[in-house]
């Protein structure tokens, strides 16, 4: 039987001598001792009831300090525990179990402990995409700051009705970016924290809309303190997109087709924009939302390639949405009539119908984009047309 | 259903007993044993019904151990201390001073004030004065004590008279203070104890705590059940280790006595029972 020492010299329990001294045990072979020393005037007091308090034999030394036989213990605690799969992307497994929970993906988990059940989102096949880790990262490097991104000094003379068409799209904007934050928020919450570059992912992207919302707010009051109208049917279309508690559904309705959508009304607001302040927001949220509805779609179309029945969900996730929408009037007038003159500029009848052609040309892109995007997702091109015309006409 | 049932009492000390005896409750009975419990809100009220074959099992502090010892030859049943903690073994405790006290030795404290626990804490209060008494010093000759009776009937589970007997010694209201050995340490990291501030001055003999009690009118098949399945419980079950760690223990151990006799002569000596197990302490009221 071996008998290692440890000499603790004045080290003593109210300055982490434990530490030594558990160090010295796991050293020990098995039916090992440890003689421990010191001349800390309370080792022995405090030695003792630590032993205790561990599962450890303690014995006072008849020769010289004390004699430590370790308690199985400290062994059993891990008996039963389970790495939380593999750090890496690469090493995610496809059904992480709920009492996992919180602990870092390839921890080691000691078994036991709460399973909580508000992890919900937690296959790897609905939730997964390999673009994920990069784009988080593509994303956390992207982060802009709305002070000193734009130019809001930038000088610039509009007419007042000018201004006013401004204001209304701003605050139909902005109504629409809640939306968009509060969503992913949601699903967040509800990600298994294994899928953790999915959850940062999330998180991103809901601080890319409180972004928004804040630049967009700032140039609606840029010249004066009120906002334009919020239209029922408008809130409506978005209570809808919030209603959806299916993760897949709710990406696909919110990413592909809202923001997929929003990117052809940002490069509208981008190339029509009568002053340089609106013409900047609308482009720093594009480049944002361009990322949202990247991993929307990558992660659609692998779940895509695994489930031949996901086509026919959100085709009838589209079908859904349109029914509900039927009796609501879609966008806000306010918002059509006023890209209408944002993109004019004046109020000559040339100037009109060239806004008013701007809008068009806008509805043609999106729908083209509408239609790529569902392409991508395995539509065939006839009921890629057909789906994105029962898109909301509210565009988001 | 008393006959189906193995009924424990067990005192109510913290909520954590709520927690702890409906988490081994439920293993006990996956296990296949009739059991369940009863809470109590002091420790002598336990032990009377023990004694008057109420409960089959309780799980005594050594006070109450003691108590039910002499009630029950003095109602003509036994008693036996059939399990316990692997912690309820060898504890000492230690009269502390603080560092820059002249006091080097028990002798010493002649004349000085002393912080005990509650009236009824044996490793607070009866163990560490009939120590003090071995020393020739007893309360009113030669020793003033100054007692902080928190969670009277508790037999001093409630740890909040031996914590504010250490405040008292760190306030300088007080010479010395009586507490657990691995309490000074758990003091001293908690922050009630400064580090480097105190002493060390005596540390008692070494003595037993609490044990399953169980009374010779317990149905007999299903008290053996009752002591060999908490004799099976492992650290190694994910199920029992946070009632266990919650308890504070790593390992059920079959029962002993021979831990008890320095808090027995404790008792007689401050007169806390009598022999037939009447309560007869002074200033005390569970
Ligand atoms: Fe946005
Ligand atoms: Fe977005």
């Amino acid at each position: 039987m071996t008998t290692a020492r440890l000499d603790l010299d004045r080290l003593g329990f109210d300055h982490g001598a434990h530490l030594l001294v558990d160090r010295a045990l796991r050293a020990l072979p098995g039916g090992g001792r440890l003689r421990v020393t010191g001349s800390d005037p309370a080792l022995g007091v405090h030695l003792r009831g630590w032993c205790r308090e561990r599962g450890h034999v303690f014995a006072v030394d008849p020769v010289a300090g004390f004699e430590i036989e370790p308690g199985p213990a400290e062994r059993q605690r891990l008996t039963g525990a389970e790495r939380a799969g593999g750090a890496r992307p690469e090493e995610i497994v496809r059904h992480p179990p709920a009492h996992w929970g919180l602990a870092a993906r390839g921890a080691l988990v000691e078994a036991g402990g709460p399973s909580p059940g508000w992890f919900d989102l937690a296959d790897r096949d609905v939730l997964w995409a390999d673009l994920a880790p990069r784009l988080y990262a593509h994303a956390a490097a992207a982060q802009w700051d709305p002070a000193t991104a734009v130019a809001w000094n930038a000088s610039f003379e509009l007419a007042d009705d000018i201004e006013a068409a401004v204001v209304q799209v701003m605050t139909y904007l902005v109504e629409n970016e809640q939306a968009a934050l509060v969503i992913p928020a949601r699903l967040l919450s509800r990600v298994h924290p294994h899928f953790r570059e999915v959850q940062q992912l999330l998180a991103v992207q809901a601080a890319d809309e409180a972004r928004h919302v804040e630049v967009f707010t700032r140039r609606a009051l840029l010249r004066g303190s009120a906002m334009g109208t919020s239209s029922a049917g408008g809130r409506a279309s978005l209570a809808s997109l919030l209603a959806e508690p299916d993760f897949t559904l709710a990406s696909f309705l919110l990413s592909v087709l809202g923001e997929g959508s929003f990117l052809a009304l940002l490069a509208f607001l981008d190339e029509h924009a009568p002053d340089p302040v609106t013409r900047q927001v609308a482009r720093l949220a594009r480049v944002d939302e361009a990322r949202h509805v990247a991993f929307g779609v990558a992660h659609l179309e692998h779940q895509a390639a695994l489930d031949p029945t996901l086509r026919g969900r959100l085709r009838s996730s589209i079908e859904r949405r349109h029914d509900a929408l039927a009796n609501t009037a879609g966008l806000n007038a306010d918002v059509f009539d006023a890209l209408v003159v944002l993109a004019a500029g004046e109020w000559t009848p040339a100037a009109i119908a060239r806004g008013y052609r701007a809008v068009q040309a806008m509805s043609r892109a999106m729908d083209d984009g509408r239609r790529q995007r569902l392409a991508r997702l395995g539509f065939p091109p006839d009921e890629a047309a057909e789906l994105s015309a029962l898109h909301t006409r509210n565009f988001m | 259903m008393s006959e189906q049932t193995l009924l424990m009492g067990a005192v109510a000390y913290d909520p954590k007993v709520v927690t702890i005896w409906e988490g081994f409750r439920g293993w006990l009975r996956d296990s296949g044993l009739p059991f369940d419990f009863v809470l109590y809100s002091n420790y002598e009220r336990q032990v009377e019904d023990l004694v008057a074959g109420r409960i089959s099992a309780a799980w005594n502090s050594p006070l109450a151990w003691l108590r039910a010892q002499r009630l029950a030859g003095a109602a003509e049943r036994t008693v036996r201390a059939a399990a316990m903690r692997d912690t309820d073994r060898d504890l000492t405790s230690v009269v502390v001073v603080r560092a820059d006290s002249d006091v080097s030795s028990l002798a010493d404290l002649r004349g000085r004030t002393i912080a005990v626990g509650a009236v009824d804490s044996p490793q607070a209060t009866l163990i560490p004065l009939a120590h003090l008494q071995s020393a020739g010093l007893r309360q009113g000759a030669g020793l003033t004590v100054h007692r902080y009776d928190v969670g009277v009937g508790l037999h001093g589970d409630h740890v909040g008279g031996e914590r504010a007997a250490a405040a008292a010694l760190a306030a300088g209201k007080v010479e010395a203070a009586c507490m657990i050995d691995a309490n000074h340490l758990a003091f001293i990291r908690e922050g009630t104890l400064a580090p480097d501030a105190t002493r060390i001055l005596s540390q008692t003999a070494p003595y037993d705590h609490c044990n399953m009690t169980l009374v010779d009118t317990a149905p007999e098949e299903l008290a053996t059940r009752f002591i060999d399945l908490l004799l099976a419980m492992s650290y190694a079950d994910p199920q029992v280790r946070p009632l266990l760690d919650l308890e504070g223990l790593r390992t059920w151990q079959v029962g002993r006595t021979s831990g008890y006799a320095q808090l027995d002569a404790a008792v007689d000596q401050s007169g806390f029972y009598d022999d037939r197990g009447r309560v007869t302490a002074a200033e005390y009221a569970p």
